[in-house]
């Protein structure tokens, strides 16, 4: 399950996903398939930008955007593409919305797009946007692919939300921003480091696989 | 990826299939990125131009109007007209009478992580810098990041003595950096505790900059004026 | 175990091995003189910060043996070192709190994840110091000045700061001869470094005290000589070496062997059992590595000290030492080509 590649597409999770009705491509993504907390997928936007709440609503929406675009139009040429170039013909996609992305976020921000810098332009290797071409767009109508990228981008989003802001809280005493603390408030440098980015999503993982487990004992 | 499907031979009908495939997608691809690109240049200019132009205002205190000068081969300025900032360009910032305030240069040199990039005002009559501004850096959050905010670190770029010497072409006195406390003389710069290695930093940039700046724009601060009377006149 | 009766037996004789316990226990009673040495020279904050560091690593290994159901270890004593060590490596006016939470940390993240005693990747009390050193740059930057006159009747400012708050700068603050040579290129004297008569973390002061409990445990076979002494060696040549090139920019060896952390770090941190290599000849490479990047850290780094860093990357790659220089297995061939 924590496994997504597509070699049997008709046994365990895939099949049963089948039967499945069509608000479960929604919803899998938001916990049961969290991209970040149960498929570990694109760890280089989630370690590096979520430094601040801001910073990583602003990627977990960018990339978002790209997995619905990219989902949208794999889907519907879904039986246009060739076998043998459909990686090529996904990743010139993905680029292509990337690099739309990159320009409309400069548009909005040039302060933002400073603070994700190049991470933007990492969104193309993200692993989770072509794991959903590749798994799930590819193989299913053009709505079900938009429910799925929906369900998987707020679930990634929401991912990087926990992490940005429990590392802004803990690193900048302030959320979205806004001081939070008292004035003289120690700020844990180390959280708004790289290293905090590590630390954060082990206790998110742990607090992650906790509950899970306690669900399943009961 | 399913085996089978791979080692089939490819037929040439198959390559053809193939082919326009991947030329469709590129082309629809190519014309999303250009439109984009089109669509949102003119903003991406503007906003550019704009976060410049605040961190002009930042520099020179009491500005109403700035305009772009640039550096010849003869070490003269001559005002920039539309597009292509290449080579070496200052910022010259007026009041509202069109009278020259000061102006305002960009800056860099290695900080403590990456280089940092500063943009300070610099007032030719005054012989000092007036303002100073972080454009880019990527110091340690919370230690050398404090050389953007500090107010107290800050303030000694209110009045930073550049006063060039008796020959007019080097400084009297090139700005330093002094342990955190003990600024004596108006050409020295306050460093932060705890965070010597960016202030030092700073002020090995600004001493640099300056030396070369200072005496330049001294040399041809009328350019300055003359081209805001021009202006003003047109 | 004495046996009551006379007991003939055939050989090996073991009367009584020495435990885990009993190492450590003499680990504890080498540290115990630096400690005090710290507390005689900082006062009443240094021994606060020390409390507190080690108050935390024996409560927090023992909550989460607690927690995982486990029989309690800090009977074996090795919580007490590791806040020993930690709190040696802090300075004297660092906030208790943060001292505490240095604790937890150094024993949760640092010990007890990997599985506990035996187990530990890293030396604990350092990896406690490395979050720390990350988390608070300034208040585990700001040093207090050794031996003022009113050092036991009072405390620093900061040492008792609200938990999560921030510590209010002392208007008296020391640099360290490290940061002295590094920012103003001052070289304190030797013989001050050695007495320990200077600025500086609690315990990385007073160097022949820590010289002479690294003696006490070496002569009773509890501590690997060649580890400290391999470091310092690597240390000695490597600077007497750049001295010898150039006096002036880089600093006499007797000042890198006697200043900062290094001895403290050379004798009880790098010789962390777990954390080390096996074999005689990995340990030696093992010094050579920590001296090498200590004198490379201090010297051409951006931060003054680096001994704590030099400690946790020769750590790291302190199994793949063993593995790159496994001895022959007696009797096998003498080179196995493409194993």
């Amino acid at each position: 399950m924590s496994n997504p590649i597509q070699d049997k597409p008709n046994t365990g999770f895939w099949g049963s996903l089948k039967d499945s009705p069509s608000t479960d491509e929604f919803i899998k993504g938001l916990w049961r398939d969290n991209p970040v907390f149960v498929q570990v997928l694109g760890m280089c936007p989630t370690l590096a930008v979520s430094n601040t709440a801001i910073n990583a609503l602003a990627m977990g929406l960018a990339t978002a955007f790209v997995l619905l675009m990219s989902n949208i139009l794999v889907s519907s040429l879904r039986n246009f593409i060739p076998k043998q170039v459909r990686i090529a013909s996904y990743i010139l996609i993905i680029a292509t919305f990337v690099t739309m992305t990159d320009y409309v976020i400069q548009a909005i921000s040039v302060d933002l797009h400073k603070a994700l810098g190049a991470f933007i332009s990492l969104i193309v290797v993200n692993c989770l946007i072509l794991s959903r071409a590749e798994a799930f767009a590819s193989k299913n109508t053009v709505g079900k692919s938009v429910l799925d990228a929906l369900g998987m981008g707020i679930g990634f989003t929401f991912a990087l939300f926990c992490l940005g802001a429990v590392r802004e809280l803990l690193g900048n005493g302030s959320l979205f921003g806004i001081p939070f603390f008292p004035e003289n408030f120690q700020e844990w440098i180390v959280m708004i480091l790289p290293a905090g980015g590590f630390f954060t999503l082990a206790i998110w993982l742990i607090i992650f696989n906790a509950t899970k487990e306690k669900r399943a004992t009961t | 990826m399913t085996g089978t499907d791979q080692i089939q031979t490819t037929a040439p009908g198959n390559s053809m299939k193939m082919l326009q495939a991947m030329v469709g997608i590129g082309i629809i691809c190519a014309l999303m990125i250009v439109l984009t690109f089109q669509g949102t240049l003119p903003i991406i200019k503007k906003k550019k131009a704009e976060a410049l132009e605040k961190a002009i205002f930042k520099v020179l205190p009491g500005i109403e109007k700035t305009k772009t000068f640039q550096l010849d081969q003869n070490n003269n300025f001559a005002a920039l007209e539309g597009e292509g900032q290449e080579g070496k360009v200052a910022y010259a910032g007026y009041d509202q009478d069109g009278k020259l305030v000061g102006v305002a240069v960009e800056a860099s040199g290695q900080g403590y992580a990456d280089i940092i990039r500063v943009l300070y005002g610099y007032d030719p009559e005054k012989q000092e810098v007036v303002g100073f501004y972080v454009l880019e850096s990527k110091e340690t959050p919370g230690l050398g990041d404090k050389i953007e905010k500090d107010p107290a670190f800050q303030a000694n770029f209110s009045a930073l003595d550049v006063s060039l010497a008796d020959d007019q072409s080097t400084l009297k006195n090139k700005p330093v950096t002094v342990k955190n406390g003990t600024k004596e003389n108006p050409w020295e710069i306050d460093a932060i505790t705890g965070a010597t290695i960016s202030s030092r930093a700073i002020g090995e940039i600004m001493g640099a900059s300056t030396e070369y700046w200072a005496p330049l724009i001294h040399k041809n601060k009328e350019a300055f004026g003359l081209k805001a009377n021009e202006n003003k006149q047109k | 175990m004495l046996n009551r009766t006379l007991n003939i037996s055939t050989s090996p004789h073991i009367t009584k091995g020495i435990g885990t316990d009993d190492i450590m226990q003499n680990v504890v009673w080498a540290l115990l003189p630096v400690a005090i040495f710290a507390v005689y020279s900082f006062g009443m904050s240094a021994l606060m910060v020390l409390l507190a560091s080690v108050a935390a690593c024996v409560l927090t290994e023992h909550f989460l043996c607690k927690f995982s159901k486990k029989e309690s270890t800090i009977s074996d004593w090795s919580a007490v070192i590791t806040g020993l060590l930690l709190g040696l490596t802090l300075p004297p006016n660092f906030p208790v709190w943060m001292a505490f939470v240095g604790g937890v940390i150094a024993i949760a993240l640092g010990k007890f994840i990997f599985g506990g005693l035996g187990y530990n990747v890293f030396n604990p009390a350092l990896v406690g110091r490395a979050v720390l050193q990350a988390a608070f740059p300034v208040a585990i930057t700001t040093w207090y000045p050794a031996f003022l006159e009113n050092r036991f009747s009072t405390v620093s400012s900061s040492t008792f700061t609200m938990p999560f708050m921030e510590p209010t700068v002392d208007a008296i603050t020391g640099a360290t001869p490290l940061s002295a040579f590094k920012f103003d290129h001052v070289i304190t004297p030797a013989s001050d470094l050695a007495l320990g008569l200077i600025t500086g973390s609690t315990g990385e002061t007073c160097a022949l005290l820590i010289l002479l409990g690294g003696i006490y445990l070496i002569a009773r076979n509890m501590m690997n000589w060649r580890i400290p002494v391999s470091i310092l060696a690597t240390v000695y040549v490597l600077s007497g070496i750049l001295h010898l090139i150039d006096s002036q920019a880089y600093p006499p060896p007797l000042f890198m062997l006697f200043s900062g952390g290094l001895m403290l770090g050379a004798v009880y941190m790098a010789t962390d059992m777990v954390a080390s290599p096996i074999t005689p000849l990995g340990v030696v490479i093992y010094g050579f590595i920590i001296g090498l990047l200590v004198v490379v850290i201090r010297i051409w780094g951006g931060l003054p000290e680096g001994v704590m860093y030099a400690i946790l990357l020769a750590n790291a790659i302190s199994p793949h030492i063993d593995n790159l220089i496994q001895p022959r297995v007696y009797g096998t061939a003498k080179s196995v080509k493409g194993s």
